[in-house]
């Protein structure tokens, strides 16, 4: 892991050291959130996709066109 | 003398070797509100979207992220990052950027809120919006900010710069 970069703003100074114990612990934890955050928003985004393709399919096999069917789920 | 806003606090330039994070202390208590802009880039492998981690004295902070990506958006409560940024994956050179304003920072009446609004793009296909709102949860004033790569470093060339903003 690279080195935190740390600024005393009332200084100007700039020093690099390693990330502590704790900030790499909060950085892993933040990742792991991230990705099962995504991972959530994901699969969501996909039924909802394959609800509408379904709805679809049953609207189209009961016999309406395809630009009855495009109103209805424009 | 009129004040100058903003007015630029500090700036980080990340070197050749590269960042795990970028800590800004010592924030001068003297503005009304802070505004921290960046472009990053990190090294994640295996993702085009990396999460930036925010904490202010080094506490941890909650968030409502909205993303949109041209065709559809989503939505989620999340704690402890804000947005994501463009990674290795993405197309050479390609930064993602936001913008983070802090209001009334070192007011010790009241939590802290924050407003978030980055942009996520490869030069190409894919480019995601965010807007987040965000809290730290602390009467404290805000002393010191920190932006975390959670699954990469930042790479050489992004940059944050702190803004301080006076209403006299």
């Amino acid at each position: 892991m690279a080195d935190v970069i740390e600024v005393n703003c009332e200084t100007g100074e700039v020093t690099t050291r390693p990330q502590t114990a704790e900030e790499i612990a909060a950085a892993e934890a933040a990742a792991a959130q991230a990705a099962a955050d995504k991972a959530a928003a994901d699969a969501a985004e996909k039924a909802k996709a394959d609800a509408k393709a379904a709805a679809i399919a049953k609207l189209t096999a009961l016999g309406l066109t395809a630009d009855e069917v495009a109103a209805l789920t424009a | 003398m009129a004040t100058v806003n903003p007015t630029l606090i500090a700036t980080v330039v990340v070197g050749s070797g590269g960042a795990s994070s970028i800590n800004f202390t010592s924030i001068p208590q003297t503005y009304t509100d802070l505004k921290l802009v960046a472009s990053i880039r990190t090294t994640r492998t295996g993702s085009t979207q990396d999460a930036v981690a925010l904490s202010i004295n080094s506490g941890s902070t909650s968030e409502i992220l909205l993303q949109a990506d041209g065709s559809s958006a989503s939505s989620n409560t999340q704690s402890g990052y804000f947005g994501y940024v463009d990674t290795s994956s993405n197309t050479a050179n390609n930064f993602g950027n936001f913008e983070i304003y802090f209001p009334n920072y070192t007011n010790t009446a009241t939590y802290k809120s924050f407003s978030v609004d980055g942009v996520e793009e490869n030069n190409a296909a894919q480019s995601y919006v965010m807007l987040t709102s965000g809290l730290y949860s602390s009467t404290s004033a805000i002393t010191s900010i920190t932006i975390n790569g959670s699954g990469g470093n930042y790479v050489q060339y992004s940059t944050a710069y702190l803004y301080g903003i006076k209403n006299s």
